[in-house]
């Protein structure tokens, strides 16, 4: 019975051990976010969301950031759909294990090598100069492997009965694919290409090399751009307190974009799947 | 067996020496095997005697498995579905199908699941739509259970009217030939009756082929039927033959319970 009771206390030590890494793991996480809102939300007003720097405010890089996630999406998120479209449907052989294989290096891929990569090809070869499309393209490298990937599993989680019962009604496979596996994975796809949008939102090193930043408001697709990550790496650099205070701003900004991102395309996919 | 009828117009179908394969597994051999037209075929043996091998055959579901092989003619209305210029598309809408689990698509509303068929083969041009969604509704013994309930999702109603609902969904194409794949195998008693009485009315404008490891509903159905055993056919013949008549010893200890 002494040997029960021993099995019994190493039952709770697991426990225990258990409870305290879901506490290590979330604590730092939680005080990141406490840090920031404490420090940013001083800064909030509306000068501080509209103005340019030189107006204490970080306008641009607000703008930056948007248009970047938009241009990003709109470059990134249709390859990255039909790349997994194509390993999970057509995926059936060598050539398609070789690409699985290479996407998911990709997906862990260093930014700051796809950021020097956009920066030697792009930047220098063809635009000629810092621009706000190079940091699109340098973000759609890091977000087309993550889209892909996820909408390989997600498409693979719609059951082949599903599949089977459109192709025995005599629709070909790209009609199958397009009005009945995507729509019953749509959930999957929404919430990965969230995620990737999310992770390429915040991404720093890429940008220094690309669009490299800008005191002003966007000036066309060829110039150079501000955004939000920039800013706050800069501005946590500078000696000047009201900088850095500026820099928490920033961060509370992106922290907020990020999360109303995810809870609007939520609320979308929802609002969809009830009809 | 091998086609002496040819050129029959009772026949709508035969597959002659019919073999099929999984990789280097054969599961059908030389199968010989004649449908008749506007009547209930039933395909009985024990479980993987190739029944559901079979009939995928008949409209080319069994190439979509990866390493699934075959050999042989399967014949509709006198041509070989596997011609090469023949596109197996175009055979699965002649040939329809219901599977086993019944399949309604999740994402579509009741309506939209017996239309499926007609949008996705881009064919609901100048057709009335609605029309033929509460005629194939009927058809299947479904549209009084859910007339008032078209918008809901094609999942939120019983398996057995799901399983209806995927009938529907077939006869809405308006095939020639429509294969049931154990149809009534994940339903309860009543709903396997419904579907049954079903199967016999759809052979006045069908031809229908099932496949049942049940044999008093191949009884009850069919008017003719066909024993598997080990990927052969051990025999065919009119189901009353068959049960009460049966030539091969084989099939009569199948019938009455022996093994199976």
């Amino acid at each position: 019975m002494s040997n029960y009771g021993f099995r019994k206390f190493l039952n709770r030590l697991f426990f225990v051990l258990c409870a305290a890494c879901i506490v290590i793991a979330v604590i730092p996480l939680l005080s990141i976010i406490w840090e920031v809102i404490v420090r940013g939300a001083p800064q909030l007003s509306l000068n501080f969301l509209a103005a340019t720097n030189s107006g204490g405010g970080i306008g641009p890089a607000i703008q930056g950031t948007l248009i970047l996630i938009g241009l990003t999406s709109l470059i990134g998120v249709p390859v990255g759909i039909l790349s997994g479209v194509y390993l999970s449907e057509f995926g059936n052989n060598q050539y398609a294990q070789t690409m699985r294989s290479i996407n998911d290096i990709l997906t862990e891929f260093p930014s700051i090598v796809v950021g020097i990569t956009a920066y030697g090809v792009i930047v220098i070869a063809i635009i000629g100069s810092y621009s706000a499309v190079a940091g699109a393209i340098a973000l759609s490298f890091i977000l087309i492997p993550i889209v892909a990937r996820t909408t390989e599993e997600s498409l693979k989680l719609v059951p082949n009965s599903v599949r089977e019962a459109s192709l025995a009604l005599g629709a070909h496979k790209w009609r199958t694919t397009l009005s009945v596996v995507l729509p019953s994975a749509k959930s999957g796809l929404v919430t990965g290409t969230l995620l990737a949008v999310a992770r390429i939102a915040g991404e720093t090193a890429p940008l220094i090399m690309t669009i490299l930043g800008n005191r002003y408001f966007f000036q066309g697709l060829n110039q150079p751009m501000a955004a939000l990550p920039l800013e706050i790496w800069r501005d946590s650099l500078q000696p000047q307190a009201s900088l850095q205070a500026q820099g928490w701003g920033a961060a509370l900004i992106l922290i907020l974009i990020v999360l109303s991102l995810n809870i609007l395309v939520r609320l979308a996919s929802k609002g969809r799947m009830r009809k | 067996m091998i086609d002496k009828s040819f050129g029959d117009p009772n026949l709508k179908m035969q597959s002659i020496n019919l073999s099929a394969w999984f990789g280097s597994k054969q599961v059908l051999k030389d199968i010989n095997l004649n449908v008749k037209a506007n009547a209930v075929t039933a395909i009985i043996g024990p479980s993987g005697c190739g029944k559901s091998t079979f009939i995928r055959c008949l409209n080319r579901m069994h190439e979509l498995v990866p390493t699934a092989k075959m050999s042989g003619e399967v014949l509709l209305d006198n041509e070989n579905i596997y011609d090469k210029a023949v596109d197996p598309v175009m055979v699965r809408r002649r040939v329809g199908m219901v599977f086993q689990k019944p399949n309604p698509f999740p994402t579509m509303s009741i309506y939209d699941n017996v239309a499926a068929g007609l949008k996705l083969i881009g064919a609901k041009k100048g057709k009335n739509l609605d029309e033929i969604v509460k005629r194939s509704l009927e058809h299947a013994t479904l549209w009084e259970e859910v007339k008032d309930d078209l918008k809901k999702p094609g999942t939120s109603i019983s398996g057995g009217q799901q399983q209806r609902l995927c009938i529907a969904r077939a006869i809405a194409l308006q095939p020639e030939v429509i294969l049931m794949d154990e149809p009534c195998s994940a339903l309860d008693p009543i709903a396997t009756a419904k579907i049954e009485r079903l199967v016999v009315e759809l052979k006045r404008d069908y031809t229908v082929v099932i496949v049942t490891h049940n044999m008093q509903q191949a009884s009850r159905v069919s008017d003719y039927t066909a024993f598997l055993y080990l990927g052969s056919l051990v025999e065919f013949g009119a189901t009353r033959d068959i049960f009460e008549n049966p030539k091969n010893p084989l099939t009569e200890k199948y019938i009455t319970g022996e093994f199976g």
